[in-house]
């Protein structure tokens, strides 16, 4: 009897054996992404959250957009799309009592100069006006004074509405927007632009026109560090050092002539193409520490080296960011070189592993139609991942938390 | 603004001497001490106005040097303290909470040098003023950010580093490189072939004067390829020595089998004992059961890479595409007409398809504008054409050969039928009982993966064997000036008499005795005679 319990024993065991090595070797593609929050990239947000949408006058939104279509393609276009996505998701509730988080569709970066730029100078009566048109029309702002309320603020410091950052710190963040959760691209740990809460978001990138310069996965990693863009701001920064707080200038000036690098100001046609055949991308800060290059090195498979002190990357709770990119301090640039040839061959090979995991670049992505685990999605789970309401939330009738005289003169005036 | 400064000429002059100071311009150092000296000789009136003169010539001398920043530091310094806020557009700044701090070794490339400040003043409580679109104004970070954690990035102007040796250095590059090796395997591994196949090469070869030269070629062609690869050498006339040297020194896996028959001198016989020296290696494989794709690799072709990772593909048979390169030797450039040069198809050869992707029928050489200018015997100045379909287009699966391999398809013979009865095998189409199921490779046939040639030496050119002069190559003419060793008797009586021969030359062109004596001479090598 011994012996034939021994022996199931043992066969049990094989065959588990057998079962896991082969798990072990087709999961070698790929390894399942888990961030701080655990496993959650892939978690379904529908059922989880209802999203109460402001029906706002065409002026804050539908306006702005038809006096200038380019708002849809430039970086800022995440607060477009949302409002798009929000429009017909099934998230959406149309009775305002059951829902968890109200959102304002008022598109503050559609403000274009004639070269494509946002202005941000009416961003903050733009705002200020539409929360003065949902506080007077609906009771919800009155009752929470918007801590349960959602805002996209896609601009280069996210509510601080301005695109220079002596400038942005120096208004801080919008204080209406005090209690509000803000979805920003712009994260810097210890910054006020930066508020306790916030949902940090990918910039817009186009996903067709990434999609459309694939190439065949098997073409090998020849380059070995990538980057395209500029050294030296000479229009904004003549005397330098102030331009991505010298770091790019370093990058420059130290490696150059380095045959590892291939690094210059050029716009070639085939640069999607070209960071697919490189093993690293540096994504250094400019004027602010994020930008669309950590998107597209995502997508394209390349481990973006990420040369920003204290910045805060998109959904980083979800994204263990750690593990799949390289962080390199600014003051650490005159030794890139050796950092990056330092780093183990398995964990080079591990980081693109995670990095080609499809979740990993839907994650990333705004495509249209909304798909399953991309960032329309990621931030519903974000706010999702927020509730229940904590007490602060709600203010007991009569109590007022939010200042509406703050902020510098100009603002106050109606837009 | 001279005038208005004049009652803080004192905390000007101090300011000035500390700023010169601290900033290491080495002109400024020299008007601190002259400022200095100046400092005490002033006071009275008649001296005032030079003095102030020297002073405005110092400070526009240090201002020449440093730039804009010593004035804004001038600035800084005079007007924090007295928490002044100027409204000029010019260069105003608020208190500075904390100088960046920069390393030493930095230099911008601008003329502007950066500083080693370490200046710390008292955190003013007033916020920064917002002066319109300023960015030379060092404004301070952490005085917006009351009640936050002092965050240690500092905004405004930063130094940029540069190592004292910003060149690379080649452990690191070569480090840097396997990286990207590991990479590559690994992305073979994922989105390569899954299960690369064992390639088996045949190779008709014997030995001849050209045949070094084909060998290593195939030979450093066959060491790049990443798949795991036998060598099958089939030699003809026996294997030889010093074929089996050169097989042994290339690292691969070889199989050297040896063929009874002498290779002809003519092209036509030449081409029917490689095609019998084919089938034979085809029938050791079968025998042995070696399992794998077959690749017929001439000696003297040229292969690509991409051709072994395309033959990956092949389930039964398939077809590439070759580039036929018929050398035209000297001057047997057949002379073509106008329409003939448009006419005349690629020299490729290799499967034609149509537009679904299904072979439909076979390119080959257009051999007619080479009619009767072709070489007919080994080593002609001549061009060499292939004939018809030629091998080295084709791929087989070993396991067609197998006389049983599971899901072998009925439209191959059995090789044993084939050849038996000395018939000649042109092609490997003769191996098929219906050449439509043959696949087309190479993105159907518009991939040339290889190149077909045939270049040879006479046959009787002369080579030292194995490539190895021995013995020793000996002086035939001597050279004017070189002191003659004492030799032996021999090779004196030689020298005397090629100097004969030269003499005898000189005096008759026409005698052919005496230069067949001096071919005679010569020791050690293989006798060659004009017929």
């Amino acid at each position: 009897m011994r012996w034939v319990l021994a022996i199931a024993i043992l066969v049990a065991a094989f065959f588990f054996l057998g079962a896991e090595a082969q798990d072990a070797r087709q999961g070698q593609q790929t390894e399942r992404i888990s961030g701080s929050a655990g496993d959650v990239l892939e978690d379904d947000p529908v059922g989880r959250l209802k999203v109460y949408v402001y029906d706002l006058p065409g002026k804050y939104n539908k306006k702005l957009l038809k006096k200038d279509p380019r708002c849809l393609n430039h970086m800022f276009a995440a607060e477009i799309f949302m409002h798009r996505f929000l429009l017909s998701s099934a998230v959406r509730t149309f009775n305002p009592e059951e829902a968890d988080w109200f959102y304002t569709p008022v598109y503050t970066t559609c403000d274009l100069t004639p070269s494509g730029l946002p202005l941000p100078f009416k961003s903050p009566r733009m705002m200020r006006s539409a929360i003065e048109l949902i506080a007077t029309n609906w009771p919800y702002w009155n009752r929470s004074e918007g801590a349960d309320h959602f805002f996209v603020t896609p601009h280069d410091f996210g509510a601080c509405f301005h695109y220079q950052e002596e400038k942005a710190i120096g208004r801080g963040i919008l204080p209406l927007l005090q209690r509000a959760t803000l979805v920003q691209t712009f994260g810097q740990k210890n910054h006020v632009c930066l508020k306790d809460g916030s949902i940090t978001i990918p910039p817009y990138a186009p996903p067709q026109k990434m999609q459309g310069h694939l190439i065949p996965p098997d073409t090998p990693r020849s380059i070995f560090i990538y980057f395209r863009g500029l050294f030296y701001d000479t229009s904004n920064d003549p005397e330098g050092g102030y331009y991505a707080r010298g770091a790019r200038a370093s990058v420059w000036e130290n490696f150059k002539n380095n045959p590892l690098f291939d690094i210059s100001t050029d716009h070639p046609p085939t640069y999607y193409e070209d960071m697919q055949r490189a093993v690293f991308c540096l994504c250094p800060l400019g004027w602010a520490p994020w930008s669309p290059r950590l998107v597209e090195a995502v997508v394209f498979g390349c481990i973006p080296v990420i040369i920003a002190d204290d910045i805060v990357l998109p959904f980083a709770d979800a994204i263990p960011w750690e593990e799949i990119g390289v962080f390199v301090a600014e003051d650490d640039v005159p030794k890139l070189d050796s950092i990056l040839t330092s780093i183990p061959t398995d964990v080079i090979l591990r980081k693109q592993r995670l990095l080609a995991n499809p979740s990993m670049k839907q994650a990333m992505l705004f495509p249209q139609p909304a798909h399953p685990g991309d960032a329309f999605h990621q931030i519903l789970n974000g706010l999702a991942r927020k509730l229940p309401h904590g007490d602060d939330v709600f203010l007991k009738p009569g109590v007022r938390a939010l200042n509406w005289t703050a902020g510098p003169a100009g603002d106050l005036k109606p837009w | 603004m001279m005038k208005s400064l004049l009652p803080q000429s004192q905390l000007r002059r101090s300011a000035a001497a500390a700023a010169a100071r601290s900033s290491g311009g080495g002109a400024a150092s020299g008007g601190a001490d002259g400022a200095g000296s100046d400092g005490g000789a002033g006071g009275r009136a008649p001296a005032a106005s030079t003095f102030w003169f020297l002073l405005h010539a110092l400070c526009c001398l240090v201002s020449l040097f440093l730039g804009f920043r010593f004035s804004r530091l001038l600035f800084v310094l005079l007007f924090s303290t007295t928490a002044l806020y100027s409204s000029t557009s010019s260069s105003s700044s608020s208190a500075v909470l904390r100088a960046t701090t920069t390393t030493t070794t930095t230099t911008t490339t601008t003329t502007t040098t950066t500083n080693t400040i370490t200046l710390s003043f008292a955190a003013t409580a007033n916020p920064p003023p917002s002066t319109s679109a300023n960015y030379t104004a060092l404004d301070s970070a952490a005085s917006g950010t009351s009640g936050h954690t002092q965050s240690h990035v500092v905004v405004g102007r930063h130094g940029i580093r540069i190592r004292p040796w910003p060149h690379p250095d080649p452990v690191e590059v070569m480090r840097a490189h396997r990286i990207m090796e590991r990479v590559q395997e690994e992305q073979r591994r994922w989105y390569g072939i899954k299960e690369p196949r064992q390639v088996l090469v045949v190779t008709p070869t014997y030995s001849r004067a050209f045949q070094a030269l084909h060998l290593t070629g195939l030979l450093h062609s066959l060491r790049n390829v990443p798949y795991p690869l036998t060598w099958i050498v089939v030699e003809a006339g026996g294997t030889t020595n010093a074929t089996a040297s050169l097989l042994a020194r290339s690292g691969l896996t070889i199989v050297h089998i040896p063929f009874p028959d002498r290779m002809p001198h003519d092209w036509a016989d030449r081409h029917a004992t490689e095609n019998r020296m084919r089938l034979h290696a085809l029938r050791v494989i079968r025998e042995r059961k070696m399992d794998g794709v077959i690749v017929f690799a001439d000696d003297s072709n040229v292969h690509s890479l991409e051709l072994f990772d395309e033959v990956q593909k092949v389930q039964w048979m398939g077809a590439v595409s070759v580039g036929i390169l018929a050398h035209t030797g000297t001057a047997g450039q057949p002379r073509l007409s106008e329409e003939d040069k448009q006419n005349m198809p690629l020299p490729v050869q290799g499967p034609a398809c149509n537009s679904s992707g299904q072979l439909v029928g076979w390119h080959t050489f257009n051999s007619l504008p080479f009619a009767g200018k072709t070489a007919t015997v080994v080593g002609e100045a001549a061009p060499v054409l292939p004939r018809g379909l030629e091998w080295a287009g084709f791929v087989l699966n070993s396991r067609m050969l197998w006389k049983e391999a599971e899901g072998k398809p009925d439209w191959v013979k059995d090789l044993d039928a084939v050849g038996e009865n000395g018939e000649e095998i042109e092609n490997p189409l003769t191996l098929l009982n219906d050449p439509s199921s043959v696949e087309p490779l190479g993105n159907c046939g518009r991939k040339v993966l290889l190149w077909w040639l045939r270049v040879e030496a006479r046959a009787d050119s002369k080579f030292p064997q194995g490539w190895v002069i021995q013995p020793p190559l000996e002086v035939v003419v001597p050279a004017k000036r070189t002191p003659w060793p004492e030799t032996t008797a021999v090779l004196s009586s030689e020298l005397l008499d090629t100097k004969q021969d030269q003499e005898d030359r000189r005096l008759s062109r026409t005698n052919r005795s005496s230069r067949s004596r001096s071919t005679t001479k010569r020791k050690g090598d293989v006798q060659g005679q004009e017929n």
